[in-house]
């Protein structure tokens, strides 16, 4: 059953990635990071892809010669124990060649973070208030739209709809493409946190204080967008999911010109079943 | 040995003569008996801790809400499990129960410098303990009974979030487990300075010992700082008090996850560098050889200790600080993997050209050494701030810190527990039950924590009573790692009980040549007072 469910799963991500709209969440058994929807996690993906190499020479390293000490030099084979217990070449060597493994990660690792840290010029702001528990967004630059509350989803209506439970919301924010977007996160009473995996995003939401991270989604990358609160916020922690629809600028505008209101057409986006022919 | 006029109303703690039962369990000032009451008061609270965690993988095997009422109960759990086993397992066994019996005996004392102060060390921590059982029985928040804001009890969770008792509890439990250890590392450092026995120098003393020492000093520096941090929360709680962390006054809620950090990042050298100690031994011992690059090791540890206070925020990557202070604890936190290295490469030059026997504590020891290169390497990618954003707060996170903790530090544990119980006890325990107990735990733990990783990376968040259905499949498998290590568990109780029934006697030194640390040099158990002549260290002794 469960290899069926793998099966299942791969299978729908392998359609996901065939039909015309991205989208990015979770997959039953998956083991790596969600695909990349921004330049940020793109670089991050291939940090983390880099780290990973390293890392796991360095554990196979450990491993391979920890088997080989264990299988030549166990009591049997080895009677006689030496007494060696300096060398000075050895010692400074492992203390040296981990220093220019760092050295070699160093570099790159600062380069994410300053990416991922220090903003460029945006196009757009959104603000993202976090409350107990559902998320609140709103769109300074657009005065003609009020903030809005996203709630979670109950497990029936998300069956209903065919959306996944506890990644999906009622309403999504709402981001044009292609655009290098501003994000402000607070947060009205306890700590959350906005995270979108895909977008290789995550910020803390603290009272008191605008904290700003950005994104910009690459273009075709049109589509639904899953992210979890990050923190830990109270008895609904697990309950306040972040759903994104990344819209198309044409169809961004017309959500704006419309007050960004949630009509029917628009309001489908959120079943993450955005099509070419709605561009 | 030294005369002493008024031996006799000191309890027998002058002479071999053991007191009473109430007397010498109560009221004991002997470090070997605090130790073994430390031992099992670890037993204890990890059953307890055990059980929490236990509960939430249940809970977790597959989506939907099955065991728990609500998402409180199980954040209760959740935070509950991270204090019961950080303040009264992991350091009650190493520092409290290790440290107690064998540094003493190790440096050539005949006990600690402290004893009364030793008492009231140890009988803190079940008062402690009683206040954290206590609050999970009385009102927490609007949501029910207990404190459900993480062990790390950020505010305004741990304030304006949780306005009932129960915190109120776990900040008295946690000042007199903090006290406690305060007065414990007091203890160690005017112990391990002023009473080693002639001709045991700095330098010559066993790396156990060293461990300690350095912990000792992370104590003394961090434990006041939580200290103070709980008062800060205290007197935030109260209506009209203050406002330290609360922004409509002033305040800030990230000037908390500094102050706790600054603890909490230290605490976790505090757990696990007594494990380093005891494993060198181990794999001295079984390997027959002195350990390699003894002064290496030492100032290892002490790097690691002097370094670990400074790289606290990398628990805080994502709370918006500065990219340049972010930047700085990136660097810092990476420069601990060198010494850790070094550490690791050590011990396996120990190994190299020995001549190794695979007893039970070895294979503790080498797995400890094998897994905590994994938690290592992890630690390297979650330092990467760039990258650590996406894993901050997910399972990758939770995996990392039990390969470090759950199999570091526990294996450590392990491994001195069974390397020492003939010592202790004065008798064997039987080699099968052990080894079960080994191999079901190994290979649980692994089962547990290995998927979690992957759990991680797919971006599943920490806290959470229910997850979407997609990661359903990685849960399960980590469920079914805890039967596994249940089971392993089971086995460990087992092994004590036949141990004590069948009371095989061990000899002085069950392990033979390889052990060359004086506690190898009395009897098993030790005599209720020993060295009442003080041993002398040659020369050419040590390393």
């Amino acid at each position: 059953m469960r290899l069926k469910r793998l099966i299942l799963a791969s299978s729908t991500a392998f359609f996901a990635l065939t039909s015309a709209a991205f989208a990015s969440k979770p997959t039953d058994g998956g083991w790596w990071l969600q695909e990349s929807a921004t330049p940020v996690m793109d670089e991050l993906t291939k940090l983390h892809n880099f780290v990973f190499w390293i890392i796991t020479a360095i554990t196979l390293f450990v491993m391979v010669l920890m088997a080989w000490i264990m299988f030549r030099y166990s009591a049997k084979r080895n009677p006689v124990p030496s007494k060696t217990t300096h060398h000075v070449g050895l010692e400074v060597a492992w203390t040296i060649v981990p220093i220019i493994i760092l050295l070699v990660m160093v570099v790159p690792s600062m380069r994410l973070l300053y990416l991922q840290d220090a903003l460029p010029e945006t196009e757009m702001t959104i603000k993202v208030t976090g409350n107990t528990w559902n998320w609140e967004y709103a769109y300074p630059d657009f005065e003609n739209v009020e903030s809005y509350i996203s709630n979670p989803l109950e497990k029936e209506e998300a069956d209903a709809k065919g959306v996944p439970y506890l990644l999906a919301a009622d309403v999504p924010l709402v981001v044009p493409v292609d655009t290098k977007i501003k994000v402000l996160v607070t947060s009205s009473n306890n700590l959350h946190s906005f995270a979108v995996p895909a977008f290789g995003v995550k910020m803390d939401a603290v009272p008191g204080r605008i904290n700003e991270t950005w994104f910009e989604v690459h273009p075709g990358k049109e589509g639904t967008y899953y992210g979890q609160c990050s923190e830990l916020c109270g008895v609904l922690h697990y309950k306040m999911p972040i759903e994104i629809e990344v819209v198309s600028k044409a169809e961004f505008a017309s959500w704006i010109a419309n007050d960004g209101a949630f009509t029917k057409s628009v309001a489908s986006l959120g079943g993450g079943s955005v099509t070419a022919a709605q561009e | 040995m030294v005369a002493i006029p008024h031996g006799d109303d000191h309890g027998g703690a002058y002479d071999d003569g053991k007191p009473g039962f109430f007397a010498r369990w109560f009221y004991s000032t002997n470090h070997k008996d605090i130790g073994t009451l430390y031992l099992i008061f670890a037993i204890i609270s990890g059953l307890i801790g055990g059980y929490l965690s236990f509960m939430m993988r249940m809970e977790l095997a597959e989506p939907g809400i099955q065991i728990f009422e609500d998402g409180h109960a199980f954040n209760v759990f959740a935070s509950m499990h991270g204090l019961i086993m950080i303040f009264f397992m992991v350091m009650p066994a190493v520092i409290g129960g290790f440290g107690n019996w064998f540094v003493p005996i190790m440096i050539g004392a005949p006990d600690m410098a402290f004893p009364r102060m030793n008492n009231l060390s140890f009988w803190l921590l079940p008062t402690a303990l009683i206040c954290l059982l206590i609050s999970f029985f009385v009102p927490g928040s609007a949501s029910g009974n207990g404190f459900g804001g993480g062990w790390v009890m950020y505010p305004p969770l741990s304030t304006s979030g949780a306005p009932g008792p129960a915190f109120d509890f776990i900040i008295i439990g946690l000042l007199a487990a903090g006290f406690s250890s305060i007065f414990g590392a007091i203890n160690f450092i005017t112990t391990i300075l002023n009473m080693r026995a002639p001709g045991m120098t700095m330098h010559k003393m066993p790396l156990f010992a060293w461990s300690v020492l350095v912990t000792a000093f992370l104590l003394l520096l961090a434990l006041p700082v939580l200290a103070a941090s709980l008062f800060m929360l205290f007197t935030d709680r109260i209506d009209g008090g203050t406002g330290f962390f609360d922004p409509a006054m002033g305040g800030d809620p990230e000037m908390f996850q500094h102050l706790f950090w600054f603890f909490g990042h230290p605490e976790v050298y505090i757990m696990i560098l007594p494990a380093f100690g005891m494993v060198s031994h181990v794999v001295s011992t079984f390997s027959k050889k002195p350990i390699f690059g003894y002064l290496g090791m030492a100032y290892a540890m002490v790097a690691i200790g002097v370094v670990g206070f400074v790289v606290w925020a990398h628990h805080m990557y994502t709370v918006g600080m500065d990219v340049d202070l972010k930047a700085y604890f990136l660097a810092a936190t990476l420069v601990i993997a060198v010494p850790t290295g070094v550490k690791i490469f050590s011990w396996l030059a120990t190994m190299w050209g020995g001549s190794i026997s695979f007893t039970i504590p070895m294979q503790w020891a080498l797995a400890f050494i094998f897994l905590f290169v994994i938690g290592g390497v992890t630690g390297v990618m979650l330092a990467n701030a760039g990258v650590d954003v996406a894993l901050h707060d997910t399972y990758y996170v939770v995996a990392h810190f039990h390969y470090v903790l759950s199999m570091g530090a526990v294996f450590g544990i392990f491994c001195g527990f069974y390397y020492w119980f003939g010592k202790m006890s004065g008798y064997l325990y039987n080699k099968w039950l052990a080894a079960a107990h080994f191999w079901l735990f190994f290979i649980g733990v692994n089962v547990i924590f290995f998927p979690q990783h992957f759990l991680g990376l797919n971006g599943m968040p920490r806290r959470y009573i229910d997850y979407p259905e997609e990661f359903a499949l990685w849960n399960e498998v980590s469920s079914w790692g805890a039967y596994i290590t249940l089971a392993g568990v089971a086995f460990f109780l087992i092994m004590l009980v036949e141990a004590f029934i069948r009371k095989r006697p061990a000899t002085d030194n069950y392990w033979g040549e390889g052990a060359t640390t004086l506690e190898w040099t009395l009897s098993s158990p030790p005599p209720y007072h020993q060295f009442n002549t003080l041993p002398r260290i040659e020369e050419t002794d040590g390393h």
